[in-house]
């Protein structure tokens, strides 16, 4: 048993506990930990691959904002813990049994097409090439073959933080605020008025 | 034994499975609904970089890019459907939201 | 001759479409004179074409082809026009009385809101009447009778917010039917015998097929016999013979004038003529016209015993209608068809009179039918009573035997008489026939000179102590005074009788005229020396057939015998009714059981309600509530409406409204289809 095959079964049994505790935690703070810990060893498992830039970008844009946007929400609502697990056991047994053929269903899937597939007849995984890092390979296809799906993808941002804005915005009442367009469409005329004052004694409306 | 293809394809399906029972196992918080859509992508992404490596062909982590982007907008929009959602209803129990029964 | 007679015959249609479709827009007055003038140049017409297809320059018979009606095969019906005897003298008949009610419906329905309407349809009719007398094959025949059938039902259900009214109607237009469809089938079995509906083709072809059989359901028919069998069922529906005779009191709902028209002078005696055009086809049908004999002599006997019990005028002379009907039919049964067509011919006219002359006298009582409320009347309606009694004298055959001078009903009635007499010989229901006529002439005379003695003699019953109570006897024919509501402002207080305009009077006069003369007129040319010359072969006689011969050398007591009953029946009426007046009163309260069995119409009313109309009532509720509510539409529109809103309801169950539901659906669905697919690929 090597190094690699150890690493690997401690990443994965620790991907499939913490997904699992996602699910199971009574406190959504927690579920909230538990799957960025899933993340964590997820982007472990990427470097194990070899996909070194995809495991930091897992890092930086999954656990970075993903799930902390996450916990500001859990963290926000005001959320009563104890109604939370009610009903819970009533199903899980059904939905054990599904889940379990779904995942041998998927395991067998997996075998078959690991063993017969086009990928089992390569050697191994692709050797790393030392002059090539895995982020200069992604750039050579990404600004080239697929730059119109990265700015799709830009685009995709871009609409979701519009639409985030847009169903949670509001506007509370009594908080004054600027409008330029007001302030610049003003007229001399409806923005002065010129009186003429007697030295010393004030203005009185 | 050598870590194949196979061991990581089907730590994918268990993440995956996990992620399916977790949308419908729970009753009361909706948050985890959410979090639950956030491991079948997560284990969407393992299968394709497990492919694309294997198969000596970097589009599949190109792909599992882009399906990383979709999923954060996503959770922002989903995120910002649970606030309205809380907002209107004062608390997050999907229980009660059966206002499309037939 | 052609422009004359196509003109004769379509100018009431033409007159019927001005004022049917345009009636509101020309206006009353306007209606009522174009059809009148149509009708008068028909009936000027009508007796031009009469004297001149008898003696004058066209003598001789002709058939003017119009247009095609049905060609199917060997089917063959056209639109023609017939001219010979048989129809010359029925275009008069019906013209000439069509004419007059025009006249006469222009004073008795004056104050008619809807008189356009009431002229067109009178012109209709007689359009219809006149297509059916001019056919020359059976489909425009039955055209016609069709034609007839609707007028009447329009005319007698004129006054259709009565609710009487509509009933009679449909009663009349239902049990013509019946008849109707005897007629069919008596055409198709015609057709079906022959192979042709032309009336020319179809004469000489009988005799060769006199004595063929036919075998249907299982037993022999004699073919022809089956044939005018079937046609005279017909006949017996339009002209209310005995089974088939429930429309025709009940027919009395509509307006008089109509009631003069069609149930008295023309629509009633299409039977007649029918019977006696087609006697080529009875000559030979030796059963069938025992039948006609025996059904016409009931029927006379019949309807004489119910009118002489009936207080309603209209309803009397509507029972002796269907007697004298009943006296045609079995002359022209005992092969005397030149007998029964005079009888008609003079029947027309004073059965005509009798009916506008009672229209008179309602119309001068303000609308009051019931006789027990007149009385008296002569003094008031003088020139209405003498026409009644024209009209009377010459219904109950009033003349002198020897000098053969007489009232127009004396040489017809007589002449079927001395005709059934003369068949009696060879034929046992013939002498029935005869022993029946006698009876019945005796039961005319008396019912006749009732109603005369009634009406205008005695003491006048309609004075102020009886006006509070108008017309409201125990009949059911009460409602018949609700039409004309706007006549009775003056309730609770006597309103003396008042003789009619001079616009009824004159068609009255004009009947009288032909009431008296026409029998002397016209006796040698139907009946008597001349009847060959006149009638030209119109009428078939089979070579066996000498009844008229022998009707003319009748012994004395035969020729004395309608006169004797007669006066015998006059005078117990005056015993009855002017010597003891009040005796037919107390008679009828008594209310003893020949009285009520005449009074109910021997029950036949009550007999048809039990049996066919409630059966037919039974069925047709259990077709429409069972048959069509419950099955059809339960199984069609309703149940599956019904299903496919269950089955939706149930299956909408499903979408319980938790996404979590749908999620794990979906899972299902996403494990079952992998676990096919694995294990398609694994084979």
């Amino acid at each position: 048993m090597d190094l690699q095959a150890i690493a690997f079964y401690l990443l994965a049994a620790v991907t499939v506990i913490s997904g699992l505790l996602v699910i199971t935690a009574r406190n959504p703070v927690h579920s909230v930990l538990f799957l960025i810990m899933a993340f964590f060893t997820a982007a472990v498992l990427f470097v194990m691959l070899g996909a070194e830039f995809l495991a930091m970008l897992l890092i930086v844009v999954y656990v970075g904002a993903v799930a902390v946007l996450f916990l500001f929400v859990v963290m926000m609502l005001d959320v009563d813990f104890t109604q939370l697990r009610e009903g819970f056991a009533r199903y899980l047994p059904i939905g054990m049994v599904v889940g379990g053929v779904l995942s041998v269903e998927m395991v067998m899937v997996a075998i078959t097409v690991a063993s017969n597939g086009a990928a089992g007849k390569n050697a191994g995984p692709a050797a790393p090439v030392a002059d090539l890092p895995n982020a200069e390979a992604i750039g050579r296809v990404l600004y080239t073959d697929y730059i119109y799906f990265f700015q799709a993808a830009g685009l995709v941002l871009l609409v979701a933080m519009i639409g985030a804005i847009v169903l949670t915005l509001r506007h509370r009442p009594g908080v004054r605020r600027q409008n330029i367009g007001d302030q610049v469409a003003r007229t001399p005329a409806s923005g002065m008025k010129i009186v003429q004052i007697q030295s010393g004694e004030g203005l009185s409306e | 034994m050598t870590i194949g293809l196979t061991h990581y394809l089907a730590v994918a399906a268990i993440l995956f499975t996990i992620g399916v029972l977790g949308i419908f196992v729970n009753r009361k918080n909706v948050i985890v609904i959410l979090m639950s859509i956030e491991l079948i992508l997560l284990a969407v992404n393992i299968n394709l970089v497990a492919f694309s490596v294997y198969l000596h062909d970097v589009v599949g982590q190109i792909f599992a890019m882009f399906v990383l982007t979709v999923a954060a907008a996503e959770a922002a929009v989903g995120l910002a459907i649970l606030v309205t959602f809380f907002r209107n209803r004062g608390d997050i129990a999907v229980d009660d939201a059966s206002m499309m029964k037939g | 001759m052609e422009p004359i007679v196509t003109t004769l015959v379509f100018a009431p249609l033409v007159g019927a479409l001005i004022a049917g479709l345009f009636g509101r827009r020309i206006g009353d007055l306007a209606s009522q004179s174009v059809t009148t003038g149509l009708l008068l140049l028909t009936c000027g017409l009508s007796w031009m074409t009469f004297y001149q297809v008898i003696w004058g320059a066209w003598a001789g018979h002709a058939t003017f082809t119009l247009a095609p009606f049905i060609q199917i095969g060997h089917f063959i019906s056209n639109w023609s026009i017939r001219i010979d005897t048989m129809s010359a003298v029925m275009l008069v008949v019906v013209s000439s009385v069509s004419a007059l009610v025009h006249i006469y419906s222009w004073g008795y329905m004056a104050e008619d809101p809807s008189r356009p309407r009431f002229f067109a349809y009178l012109s209709l009719f007689t359009f219809a009447m006149l297509m059916l007398v001019t056919a020359a094959d059976f489909m425009q025949l039955f055209f016609g009778w069709e034609g007839v059938g609707l007028a009447s039902y329009l005319l007698i259900g004129f006054w259709f917010k009565k609710p009487s009214a509509s009933a009679a109607a449909i009663k009349a237009f239902v049990v013509n039917r019946v008849g109707d469809f005897g007629f069919a089938l008596g055409i198709m079995t015609v057709f079906w015998m022959f192979g042709t509906i032309q009336f020319a083709e179809l004469f000489p072809l009988i005799a060769a097929k006199a004595g063929t059989q036919w075998t249907f359901i299982g037993q022999s028919w004699s073919a022809i016999d089956l044939a005018c069998g079937l046609l005279f069922i017909g006949a017996m529906g339009k002209s209310a013979q005995f089974f088939l005779h429930t429309w025709l009191p009940d027919a009395m709902e509509g307006p008089t004038p109509v009631s003069a028209l069609i149930h008295a002078a023309t629509m009633v005696t299409a039977g007649v003529y029918m019977v006696c055009l087609l006697s080529p086809m009875f000559e030979y049908a030796p059963v069938t016209k025992q039948i006609v004999t025996l059904i016409g002599a009931i029927t006379a006997l019949f309807a004489a015993t119910v009118g002489l019990a009936q207080n309603d005028i209209k309803r009397v002379i509507a029972y002796s209608t269907c007697s004298q009907l009943g006296y045609m039919f079995f002359a022209a049964g005992v092969g005397a068809y030149q007998a029964a067509m005079f009888h008609l011919f003079t029947h027309a006219f004073f059965k005509a009179l009798l009916f506008l002359g009672a229209g008179s006298v309602i119309h001068g009582m303000h609308h009051e039918q019931d006789m027990r409320k007149m009385g008296g009347l002569w003094k008031y309606l003088p020139v209405t009573y003498a026409v009644m009694v024209i009209g009377t004298l010459a219904i109950t055959g009033f003349g002198i035997p020897g000098v053969e001078l007489g009232f127009a009903g004396f040489y017809s009635k007589d002449a079927i008489i001395e005709s059934a007499w003369a068949a009696s010989g060879k034929n046992g229901i013939a002498s029935f026939a005869f022993v029946v006529g006698l009876l019945a002439a005796g039961l005319t005379a008396f019912y006749s000179w009732r109603l005369a003695f009634m009406t205008f003699h005695g003491t006048a019953k309609w004075d102020s102590a009886h006006a509070d109570a108008h017309g409201h006897d125990d009949h059911a024919h009460d409602a018949s005074h609700g039409h004309d509501d706007h006549a009775h402002d003056d309730h609770g207080h006597a309103h003396t009788p008042h003789e009619s305009p001079l616009v009824m009077l004159v068609p009255l006069l004009a009947l009288a005229v032909g009431a008296i003369g026409a029998g002397y007129a016209f006796v040698e040319n139907f009946v008597g020396e001349h009847r060959n010359e006149f009638w030209r072969g119109a009428i078939f006689n089979a070579p066996t057939n000498h009844v008229l011969e022998h009707a003319h050398h009748a012994p004395e007591w035969v020729v004395m015998a309608p006169l004797v009953v007669s006066m015998t029946g006059l005078a117990v009426a005056i015993y009855v009714y002017l010597m003891n007046e009040g005796m037919g009163l107390r008679v009828a309260s008594r209310g003893g059981p020949l009285h009520t069995f005449f009074y109910n119409k021997w029950f036949f009313d009550e007999l048809y309600e039990a049996t066919f109309v409630r059966a037919t009532r039974f069925l047709g509720d259990v077709f429409w509530k069972i048959g069509d509510q419950k099955i059809i539409d339960g199984f069609g529109p309703d149940g599956v409406a019904a299903v496919s809103a269950s089955v939706g309801r149930r299956f909408s169950k499903a979408q319980s409204g938790y996404v979590y539901h749908y999620a794990f659906v979906m899972l299902l669905g996403v494990a079952g289809l992998l676990s096919y697919a694995l294990w398609a690929w694994a084979h």
